[in-house]
This record gives C-alpha cells, structure tokens and sequence, in this order.
C-alpha cells in the first residue's frame, strides 16, 4: 500500500514538473495561429468576406506552412460593432491561444481592439483599419499597419487634384459619422482650405443610414462646386444610387473616399457608379503587370474583381509570411517578431513597386487618382488617372508639427480660416 | 430569515457552486462566468418589471449602460477613484430611471413598452452622437479595475460576492410587502386602487428600484469589459436581457440567472462550431415559447408541482 502510493505520488510529481516543459517543446513546433477578426455581419459584411477571401488566396497559392510549422487560421466575426470585436479579440487571444492577431474594417473597431492588444502586448496587424491615431499620437510598438493605410493618408492628393487639375474652390463634405470618416474628411478639408479653397459645409450621419434624402437636398443647395462623399460598405452603395436618383449625378462632381467606388460597393452598381474620382494605392483597373496578374487570379479564385479589403489581406498576409520566414518561425519571440516585421520591405506586392513602413509604423505609397469607368463587359472599376508619389501618413508636414495639432474629429477639421 | 429548511440548503449550494467555479472552469470560462453574471443581475431587474409588476420594458440596456458609460468617463476622462465612479454609475443609473418612470408609469402593456423603447432609443442617440462626452461611435476605453481586479479570479470572485448580495436584496425586495403589492398591481391594478393603494406611488418606485439593480449591473460591466459604445445602450441590450427573463421565467426572478447562463453559453460555446448560432438561439426561443412558455423555470415549477400532486 505505502509503496503504490509512493510511487503514485512520485509519478504525480514527475509529471507536474514535467508538462511545463512538455508545452514549451511543443510551443515551438506547434501549429503557427493566427486570429482573423473580420465583420462577417453588419454594415460592413460585404467588405468583411472579400478580406477573408483575399487573406485565403494568399495561403492557397503558398500553402498552409511556414518555417516548417503548420499555419493555423482562426476566424472570428467583429459584427462591425467595438463590443463585439473586443470581445472576439479575447476569446482569440484566451481561448483559441493565437500568437497574433489581424484584420478588422471599420475604425471603431480596430480601436477597441487596439486597446486590447495594448494592454496584453499580443500583436495585432491592421491592413485595413485605418484610424489615424494608431500610427500616430497614440502607437503602440506591437500594433503595426502591415501592408494597409491611414484615413488622412489618401484624401490629401485627391484635394490637391480638386483645386490643381479640375480647379474646385467650394466643396461641401458628406461622411459617416465616427473616426474613419472625420480622418478622411480632415485630412481632405486641411489641404483643401490650406491651398486655398472654401469648406462651405459638412454632413455627418449615422454608419447604417438608409435614407439619404435629407442630406441630398442640403448637397445640392450648398452652393458647391464638388461634394466629397466618404462612406463605407452598404451606406455607399445605398449613397450612390441615391445621388443618381435625387439627379445629381452629373450635375454636381463626386469626389469619394477609396471605399465609396471600392469594388465592393460597385460591383452591383451600375451607371450610377460611373464618373467617381477618388485616390487609393491600389487601383484594380492599373496598367501595371503585378496589378493585373493579381487581379486575374483572384477573379479567377472568386469570379469576381478584387476590392481594397482583398488586397489588403493578400498583402498583409504576405508581408506577415516574409516575416515569419524572417525569423525562422519563432513568432513566440515577440519582440523579434515585430522587429522583423517592421524590417520588411514587400517586392512582390500586387502593387507592382516595393512597399515599405515609415518610422512610424505606417506604409508610405504612391497614391493613384482613379475616376471610375466601365469595362467592355459593362462592369464598373478604378483606372488610374494621374499619380502623386510617395505618400506617406503625414503628407506634406513635418511628423513632429504635424502631431502637435489635435486629432482629427467633427470638432476640428483642419480647415484653414481663410 | 429564509423560508425553510431547504431554502437554506439550497441557498449554501449555490455559493458553493459559485465559489468554485474559478477551479472548475479556470482561464477564458472564468470570464465568461463573470459575463454571466453581470447579465443575470440585469436580466433580474428587467424581471422585477415584467415579471413581479407587469410592466414588460424595453429601456433596462439603457439605464445599464447609462451606467458603464459614467463610470468609464469618470475613471478614464475625469480621472477620479473606481469606486467613486461606480457610485455615480449607480446613482446616475437611477436619476435616468426616474426620468423614465416619471414619464412611463402611467401607461401599461403595449403603450409601456413602446414608451420604453422611445427612452432608451433617445438615450441611444444621445450616446451616439455627444461624441465630446462618450466618444461617439468610438465608445470609451480604458481599464477601471483596480490592482487586484485586474486578476480575472479576482474579478470573479468580486463579481460573484456582489451577485450574491444583490440577488439577495432582489429576493427579500420582491417577497416584501411593497413586493406583493406590485404582484397585486400586475394581477389586478383596479383593484389595487379601490383598495386604497397608491398605485403610481408603487410604480415608479418600484421602477427606481429595478433601475439600481441595472445600474449596479451596468457599474460591474464596466470592470469586466474595461469598454463601452453606443451598442451597450441600445435596443438589443434591452431585448436579450428582456429574452433572459422570459427564457428563464418571468416571474420567478431566478429564471433570469437561468436564462443568463443558457444564452451567454450559446453566444459562445455554440458559436465555436458553427456560424449558424444565431438561428440555433431563435430555435430555442421558439421551443421555449411553445413548449415551456412560462419559461425553463416557470416550466420545471409546474413539472415538480404535478409530480408531488401524485
């Protein structure tokens, strides 16, 4: 009796010392995870399903394995909702013990998220989410925009193309009400008004609006000569049609954010897409030999033409492969991990030019102004109409000035008192 | 102090369950224990309405997140104590319940509801768009815990004391005689008036008391998500903690911990394997409407009652 437990006891004791190091073993061959947030439901679930796609295509061409560990991808739905988002994000991190996290859409989202990996210190890459803030005033070393953009980013050489090319002096601005939309407006309206022209009046409205009616009769009494429309998902698809219907379209020049005229928007539009000019590193409808081999396979892949959100995954799961094969696979080597990653300049993007990270944690791009236009089979895309080159977050300010002034909100726009 | 006997047997089951939960079901379902039971306080206080009073509301996630939202601002933006904010969460929680009740009480069934749902969709819109103050769309973030809270055993532990508590303080509420009388104002509110009951005196607290309960829930989600937007007020937060209490019973005050735990458990086990988890929770209301529509605890009562009958 006393020797059976004994050895009972012994045994026990063995093994509890050993499982730590049974795990630690296993940690460095074990499945490479990776936690995907992406809004599956919710306004933006038609963007959150082609970044799924995109991100997919990537590992299909390459294969599910990296430094001779297995990948290991874990989906969750943010529902476009911060409460939901921040709540998948724990459970990703908790539970299912992914070594980083990626994705999401809307600005709210990442920023809840953001919060998240602050305080665990887990990575989190942000290919799409754009909110300024994150690369900027408040970043955070393990929160890197792989392969992605922020809202004042692109809208700054669409103003210069407004005032410059097509000569516009008034503008009145419509945007969905949160972060992403106050950046994309700030960032358009300070170098609009700082060139010299007027920001006569700007909208806001809810994310999910159904009607726009009462805004369209206010855009075409404001006395402009451009609307710049910054809306996102089912509101710019709603957005579009409606500026057709109320007889605008023609009459009054859109300018758009990069996600009013993404595919994903107007992929089921017609005429009504036509005409829009707006400003995005990637334009679907470019000359470029990378951009169109892209394309073709992923309208292969999927049947349809690749939206930002696709690009965006397929780069950022890109950039993020280079790095872990980088670092041999280490990725429980936080601190390599995210050096490596910062290191990496991107040469085979679809983008068709090498991509690299400022100081700051944010890609500096050349930045296309694309004017929607139709294909011979009667599908809209973005053609690039004229290029304005390295791009970076901060446009033409010095880092240090520029971030002494607020961020961008509905209080402050950056528009200059003329 | 307690009714009888078994009363008290069950009653030291229960904390015992609750004290062991931590060790039964350690890391990320901790967590979501402690989820369960902020939402069980809430979906309680919705069933002191619907359930002891009659008075079926759409406007509980509002006042709960009315609650969230004051003590992340407090904490994070004006920067003053956690429990000094959890204080003013509460009491702000029960201010906007007065506003409520003092325009809600007179109105009953249909029109109550539909008054509700107005209120809190006011509150919703002024969450969404005082971005100064609330942060718009954005919310408000920023950890309200406390040192020790930071421990998620610790934030269980505090949370499953403060259930106790409160449920507790629901129960004795809603046996009281201030309670029968607003079981007496559910069954029959004419009555209650010939009687000499002063039936919109009994409303309206009876109200603010269900509004603290909600508030106290709101005060504890605050701690646990560190988080809070437009979307803790809304509608929806109304609706699943009303869905807790129905699921559960409404009526029996316990239910509602019941209907807590089966559809917090959906949202995340289910969820796990399959995307359909939604429909599966619609599923189970059905079932629950059609099968059990006094709820799984109105129903297994009724089950326990026919048995001892023979």
């Amino acid at each position: 009796m006393e020797r059976r437990n004994f050895i009972k006891s012994i045994g026990l004791t063995v093994t509890a010392g050993a499982a730590p190091w049974v795990n630690t073993v296993q940690a460095q061959t074990g499945p490479i995870r990776i936690g995907l947030l992406s809004p599956l439901t919710g306004v933006l679930a038609a963007g959150g399903k082609e970044l799924v796609e995109g991100f997919e295509l990537y590992w299909k061409q390459n294969g599910l394995t990296l430094a001779g560990r297995q990948v290991e991808i874990v989906i969750e739905d943010d529902g476009s909702n911060p409460d939901m988002a921040l709540q998948k994000a724990r459970r990703l991190v908790e539970q299912r013990n992914v070594h980083f996290l990626m994705g999401s859409v809307l600005a709210n989202t990442g920023l809840a998220i953001s919060e998240y990996a602050r305080s665990s210190g887990t990575p989190y890459f942000i290919p799409v989410v754009a909110a300024d803030e994150l690369t900027q005033r408040k970043r955070v070393p393990n929160i890197i925009r792989v392969a992605g953009y922020s809202a004042s980013q692109m809208p700054r050489p669409l103003a210069e193309y407004a005032y410059n090319v097509k000569k516009v002096r008034k503008i009145v601005t419509i945007s969905q009400d949160y972060t992403f939309g106050h950046e994309q407006c700030g960032g358009f309206s300070q170098t609009f008004s700082e060139l010299g022209g007027q920001v006569i009046q700007q909208f806001w409205h809810p994310l999910n609006t159904a009607d726009f009616s009462p805004y369209m009769a206010q855009l075409k009494n404001a006395g402009a000569d451009a609307v710049f429309a910054m809306e996102t998902g089912a509101d710019a698809n709603r957005f579009i049609k409606q500026f057709r219907n109320f007889g605008l379209q023609g009459k009054l020049p859109l300018y758009g954010a990069m996600n009013l005229t993404d595919q994903s928007v107007i992929r089921t539009l017609g005429e009504e897409a036509g005409g829009i000019i707006s400003s995005a590193h990637f334009a679907e409808g470019s000359d470029n030999a990378a951009t169109k081999k892209f394309v073709a396979e992923y309208v292969e892949a999927y049947g349809k033409l690749p939206s930002i959100y696709g690009f965006s995954l397929y780069s950022g799961a890109m950039w993020v492969a280079e790095a872990i094969k980088k670092i041999n696979g280490k990725v429980e080597d936080k601190t390599a991990f995210l050096n490596a990653v910062r290191s990496i300049e991107l040469t085979n993007s679809p983008l068709g030019r090498p991509v690299k990270l400022d100081s700051y944690g944010n890609p500096v791009y050349d930045v296309f102004i694309r004017e929607t236009k139709v294909r011979p089979d009667g599908k809209y895309w973005n053609v690039p109409i004229q290029t304005y080159p390295g791009v970076s977050q901060f446009g033409k300010y010095d880092p240090e000035v520029y971030m002494k002034q607020p961020p961008y909100s509905r209080d402050f726009q950056g528009i200059k008192k003329s | 102090m307690l009714a009888n006997k078994k009363q008290m047997v069950y009653v030291i089951l229960a904390l015992i369950v609750l004290a062991l939960i931590p060790t039964l079901m350690p890391g990320y379902k901790t967590s979501i224990a402690t989820e369960i039971l902020i939402f069980a306080i809430l979906a309680m206080s919705v069933d002191i309405m619907a359930g002891y009073t009659g008075r079926t509301s759409l406007c509980h996630g509002a006042i709960f997140g009315v609650s969230t939202y004051v003590v992340l601002h407090y904490v994070t933006v004006i920067g003053g104590s956690v429990w000094m904010g959890a204080l003013l969460g509460v009491l702000a929680a029960m201010a906007l319940t007065m506003v409520f009740a003092a325009l809600a009480i007179r109105t009953s069934g249909v029109y109550f509801i539909l008054l509700t749902l107005a209120l809190g969709m006011i509150v919703w819109g002024v969450c969404l768009r005082w971005t100064s103050v609330t942060g718009g769309e954005n919310g408000i973030r920023g950890s309200v815990a406390t040192e020790w809270l930071l421990n998620k055993q610790n934030l269980y532990y505090f949370t499953a004391i403060c259930f106790a508590v409160v449920t507790f303080g629901m129960w004795k509420f809603v046996n009281s005689p201030f309670g029968l009388t607003l079981k007496g104002i559910r069954d029959s509110e004419s009555r209650m008036r010939t009687l000499g009951y002063n039936v919109p005196l009994h409303l309206f607290i009876g109200f603010i008391v269900s509004g603290f309960f909600a508030g106290v829930a709101g005060a504890l989600y605050a701690f646990f998500n560190s988080f809070v937007s437009p979307s803790t007020v809304a509608l929806a937060q109304s609706v699943e903690g009303l869905l807790m209490a129905i699921v559960g019973g409404v009526g029996t005050l316990f239910g509602a911990i019941i209907g807590s735990i089966l559809i917090i458990s959906l949202e995340n086990f289910v969820s796990l394997y399959t995307d359909r988890w939604l429909m599966i929770m619609g599923f189970l209301f059905i079932f629950t409407m059609i099968f059990a529509p006094t709820g799984f605890l109105g129903a297994a009562r009724n089950f326990i009652k026919s048995r001892e009958k023979r």
